[in-house]
């Protein structure tokens, strides 16, 4: 069993169900990628797996240990790290306290963990003291992982981290989140730019209106003809 | 240049001093209302009686040490009260979000809800304070009336104006000086503070950040409790405490809350200024003034004041409306803390 994984989650906000026995999942230092068109559920599904909507099927197993009733907090204090897909970043607070306030549940010393989050995010240092809403689009998708990195998380849930971000920038952010799972941590990420994505994931899972259409290795999918034609656009 | 001084005088005597006095008080008020606005997110229409409240306590505690000889003298004994008019309304105001408000979070209420219940706090608590000290006027400040008298002020520099300054006007903007400089260096620089501002400009992302957000509630209720005894047993000091004029203090205080932006704590003190330099400087009688500005022929046969002093709280309504009109995010838009 996978070191995170939503098992057969079925459950939407309402009374109409958006998730159809729905399993994604994720290893230690894998990186694994949800793609499917939009309004598909993929953002629900990181939703679900993090606790913030209630299932009427399925689990959420942790680290062998069933966390389906635990509360998105609890779950953060578990080693669970989430970046939503909008609103990821404290706008009217400065980069820096942003940071902080990622590092929020830590009682410890986080100077140590700024400094590699600045390590890994130059620009995220020369702009420690701007508020993050001054920021550009990229540089804010920067700083919202960087916050959700504070925690020092087991397994770091990054919804669409590319969203309107240039394609160098794009590529760069890929190849930091290649560092951050080289550190061991878990990635499970949703992505827009399907093709890159799945160059770098470990797994793919292909959502389609709720339910699994495909999962396979990264690789795998690339090379499936119906993946390609339908989803990678050939 | 004696009569522009003499000019300068008055007007300081009778705008800007007063001015500053009302205006501390106003802006501390508005904070409390901003702080609520911004982490419970609705107007909270009971503040007015949660100061008057505050006061009370004050009031009583004041007799209590009078009571026992206690005093402080050249300052008012209700200073020596008032951490614990402070603590009377803290526990007021726990018991009031344990009882009334938590259960509208939990259900997760509209703002309108909020709102409507805010306004049944304020019948309750108005009760409780007409019924426990009587609605009658209470003077409870003792000690040296004035910093600087008149006559003194005429001595020393010989003009034929004079400037008083009260030790109520002294002490409130003093207070207010010391209280914003702590709000200030709470929300921005502790850890509860930043987490409150965090939970203030996205509840969301800051339940996913491990903030505990009826911990960041309850910090912001109690700061409010405090910043209310505290506005309140100024104004009850600097005029004298009445339960009836809190409530209509409601009206200037939400004036100086919205003109600064709700949400804004910088706004609300800037507002709280606003209001209460607006409201004295439209119903101030400029004749004298003019008098000694202008040669004695022109001198002014009317008082020059643009409204009667009875108007005095249509002055915030009208502040209120046209700021709504014409920018109704406030003079420092912003949503958070
Ligand atoms: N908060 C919500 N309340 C009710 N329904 C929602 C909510 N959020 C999303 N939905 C619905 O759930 C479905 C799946 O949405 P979801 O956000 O998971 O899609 P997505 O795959 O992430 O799409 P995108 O690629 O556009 O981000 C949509 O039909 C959407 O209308
Ligand atoms: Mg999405």
């Amino acid at each position: 069993m996978s070191f995170l994984v939503g098992e057969n989650m079925t459950g939407g906000y309402g009374s109409a169900d958006i998730l159809h026995d729905c399993t994604i999942g994720v290893d230690k230092g894998q990186i694994a990628v949800i793609v499917g068109p939009n309004g598909a559920g993929k953002s629900t599904a990181m939703k679900a797996t993090f606790g913030m909507l209630d299932l009427r099927l399925g689990r959420v197993m942790f680290d062998g240990e069933d966390i389906t009733h635990l509360k998105p907090e609890e779950r953060v204090l578990k080693g669970m790290g989430f970046v939503p897909q909008t609103h990821n970043v404290f706008t009217s607070m400065t980069v820096e306290e942003n940071l902080e306030m990622g590092a929020f549940i830590r009682r410890d010393d986080i100077a140590s963990t700024m400094e590699q989050v600045f390590d890994l995010f130059p620009i995220l240092k020369e702009k420690r003291y701007q508020p993050a809403g001054e920021l550009s689009g990229g540089q804010r998708q920067q700083v919202a992982v960087g916050r959700a990195l504070m925690t020092q998380p087991k397994v770091l849930l990054l919804d669409e981290p590319t969203a309107g971000v240039s394609p160098i920038v794009m590529d760069e952010l890929f190849d930091r989140i290649i560092e951050i799972a080289r550190q061991g941590i878990a990635i499970l990420m949703v992505e827009q730019n399907a093709k890159q994505a799945l160059n770098i994931a470990d797994k793919g899972y292909v959502l389609v209106q709720g339910a699994n259409r495909f999962t396979d290795t990264g690789e795998a999918l690339m090379a499936n003809p119906e993946v390609r034609k339908a989803f990678l656009g050939g | 240049m004696a009569d522009v001084l003499n000019a300068l005088v008055l007007l300081a005597n009778f705008l800007i001093v007063p001015g500053l006095t009302y205006g501390s008080q106003l802006a501390l008020g508005a904070l409390g209302v901003t702080l609520i606005y911004s982490v419970l997110r609705f107007s909270n229409f009971g503040h007015g009686e949660i100061m008057s409240f505050g006061t009370m306590f004050t009031i009583f505690f004041t007799w209590l040490f009078q009571g026992w000889g206690l005093s402080i003298k050249p300052l008012p004994t209700a200073l020596l009260a008032l951490p614990f008019g402070i603590l009377a309304t803290m526990a007021l105001v726990m018991i009031m979000d344990k009882t009334v408000y938590r259960y509208h979070r939990e259900n997760k209420s509209s703002n309108v809800i909020f709102l409507i219940v805010s306004i049944g706090t304020m019948f309750v608590i108005g009760g409780i304070v007409r019924f426990a000290i009587g609605p009658a006027d209470q003077i409870f400040f003792d000690g040296t009336r004035f910093i600087m008298k008149a006559r003194e002020f005429k001595q020393m520099t010989g003009l034929s104006e004079g400037l008083a300054i009260k030790t109520t006007q002294g002490i409130t903007i003093v207070t207010a000086v010391i209280v914003v400089a702590f709000i200030w260096w709470f929300l921005n620089k502790t850890r509860t503070g930043k987490s409150m501002r965090a939970y203030s400009d996205n509840e969301n992302l800051a339940l996913l950040s491990g903030i505990d957000p009826a911990r960041v509630v309850m910090v912001a209720w109690l700061l409010v409790a405090a910043l209310a005894a505290i506005a309140g047993t100024l104004y009850g000091l600097d005029k004298s405490f009445k339960p009836f004029t809190y409530m209509q203090l409601l009206l200037p205080i939400f004036a100086a809350a919205i003109v600064g932006g709700v949400g804004n704590p910088l706004g609300a003190i800037a507002g709280g200024y606003v209001v209460a330099l607006s409201e004295i400087a439209v119903t101030f009688a400029y004749k004298r003034v003019v008098g000694y500005l202008v040669a004695e022929e022109h001198a002014p046969e009317t008082l020059l004041q643009l409204l009667s002093t009875d108007y005095k709280i249509a002055v915030s309504f009208i502040i209120l409306v046209i700021v709504l009109v014409i920018k109704p995010t406030g003079l420092f838009s912003g949503k958070t803390l």
